[in-house]
């Protein structure tokens, strides 16, 4: 697999890596089955991210963007937060392999569920649309053809 | 000075030093086409008979039971095309496991679409097959069995004898692949009983891209590459005489160092002995049937990809079955065989061992790999310490 300098050094030494205490909402997609889990936590105050933290099961991608998203995410207001797309993830990371887009996909969805988690708490009456795919490989192991 | 641990044996070798300088003369002044008919020529065809010879008697077979190929592929679908082919008047059904080496398998996959059925034998948790099973699976219009004498992930060895006894009492020839078992155990064609062998040489230190496959005489079998007369014409194409005879001097050393396997055996079992101190960790497939320098363990919690790769930074070299490392991602076919869930699968390790490893490469492993394990479960959502 050839990733790139910027993957490898996320992979490396991911960014922001843990849990929060008490946290003003968290994200989770992914399955065990298909190889990838993201956990993402948020602290939220006066709509700003101020902390975020991620633990995630999955491969050096997975790992990479998780530490990427969060930290293309981290001092954003929830609404510049919800802008972050997988494509702005890959070109933070100076580009993934083909194979492991999804894993790109994976990290923008933890962000957009956790936002949604911080709505749910807040009695917000908004839901960000997910794109309905939790990525884009084709495995049969969760069934789905993304 | 960091240090590089080489643990993937079963996918690579190194090529060793004899090997090498055996071989040399015929890049050099030895480049003869070994089908000419004047005296360079004849020294090609000399180099070839001699490693036929030599590869024949390692394996009790006879010189021309022998017939080189490009590799273990090229072995595979050989003696299983060819196979199906000449016996197809028979019958067009054909037995073999369902976690044989993609080059069986996907070879299967394409006689499938010649109107050929298969079935492959289920194996149980630790990667076994009995006879009784292959005695159930024969039909009148078996043609063919192929099954691996040893498994290239689990490191399982099968009982090829007895199961090519079972095939021969209903008058059906069997094929196996020993890919990953010769060089590695004590190989006898005769006292196995099979019909075709296939093996390759960059398992046993000898380069990439070359290979045989054991033919007993008798057997019906059509060619896989028509051309010249090369190979009894069985086999076309200019003989790579310096591959031949790099197979067979690695063949030779591997045989001779047939002792050492009891050394390589015991660091295997200390890496697992150890490694299984790891909580929720478990080897998988069986302990008893099981190739000397194979481990194969499987972490739960965390993903096989991470770990391959945070190894790597540590200088140390082997492989997982996770479907993060593969183009197809999915996971094993060999670890879901044996029952292993998806999840599992995901986080396996196998460390293959050669000769060419030591105890320190053993305390090496030991010393970085539990750290890397505990800090990809840190990062792990499943894992609650």
């Amino acid at each position: 697999m050839n990733y790139s300098a910027k993957v490898m050094d996320h992979f490396a030494n991911p960014r922001n890596v843990g849990e929060i205490e008490n946290p003003s909402a968290v994200g989770e997609v992914g399955n065990a089955t298909c190889g990838d889990i993201m956990r993402i936590y948020l602290k939220i105050e006066d709509n700003i991210i101020v902390d975020v933290k991620f633990k995630t099961f999955g491969c050096g991608a997975a790992i990479a963007t998780s530490s990427m998203a969060t930290e293309l995410i981290k001092g954003k207001s929830v609404d510049e937060a919800l802008t972050l797309t997988n494509k702005a993830v890959v070109e933070a990371l100076d580009g993934l392999p083909p194979v492991k887009l999804h894993c790109s996909v994976l990290a923008e969805e933890a962000v957009k569920t956790a936002i949604n988690d911080y709505y749910k708490r807040n009695g917000i009456d908004k839901v960000v649309e997910i794109n309905g795919h939790e990525c884009d490989g084709d495995c049969s192991a969760c069934g789905k053809q993304h | 000075m960091s240090r590089f641990v080489y643990a993937d044996n079963a996918a690579t070798t190194s090529v060793s030093p004899e090997v090498l300088s055996a071989m040399l003369p015929y890049f050099g002044s030895e480049y003869g086409n070994p089908s000419s008919l004047y005296g360079l020529g004849r020294k090609s065809a000399e180099a070839i008979a001699e490693a036929r010879a030599k590869i024949a008697s390692l394996l009790g077979a006879k010189p021309n039971e022998i017939f080189f190929t490009s590799c273990g592929s090229e072995s595979d679908n050989w003696a299983i095309k060819g196979a199906a082919h000449a016996n197809m008047s028979k019958g067009k059904h054909i037995i073999s496991t369902v976690y044989e080496h993609h080059a069986v398998l996907h070879t299967l996959d394409a006689l499938k679409k010649d109107g050929f059925e298969v079935t492959l034998l289920e194996v149980d948790s630790e990667g076994l097959i009995t006879p009784e099973q292959l005695e159930k699976a024969i039909r009148p219009d078996t043609i063919l069995v192929a099954m691996m004498y040893a498994n290239n992930e689990i490191g399982t060895i099968l009982p090829i004898k007895e199961l090519a006894e079972v095939a021969h009492a209903h008058k059906v020839p069997f094929f196996t692949d020993a890919v990953q078992a010769v060089g590695n155990i004590p190989i006898d064609v005769n006292d196995l009983g099979v019909d075709m062998l296939s093996l390759s040489g960059h398992k046993i230190h000898a380069p990439k891209g070359i290979g045989a496959l054991y033919v007993k005489t008798g057997t019906r079998l059509h060619n896989l590459i028509d051309g010249g007369g090369q190979e009894r014409r069985r086999r076309g194409g200019t003989e790579n005489v310096a591959y031949i005879v790099g197979l067979a001097k690695a063949l030779e050393i591997a045989i001779e160092q047939l002792p050492d396997m009891e050394r390589i055996k015991k660091m295997r079992d200390r890496l697992a002995a150890e490694i299984t101190k790891i909580p929720a960790t478990r080897i998988n497939g069986s302990m008893e049937h099981r190739l000397p320098g194979n481990l194969n363990v499987a972490f739960e919690f965390i993903e096989g990809e991470s770990l391959i790769l945070l190894l790597d930074m540590a200088g140390i070299a082997a492989s997982t079955g996770s479907a993060c490392s593969t183009a197809s991602l999915e996971p094993s076919h060999v670890l879901l065989s044996i029952g292993l869930p998806h999840e599992k699968a995901h986080g396996s390790l196998r460390l293959t061992l050669s000769h060419e490893n030591t105890d320190e490469d053993v305390d090496y492993i030991l010393e970085k790999l539990p750290p890397i394990v505990a800090r990809l479960r840190e990062m792990s959502p499943l894992y609650n310490n």
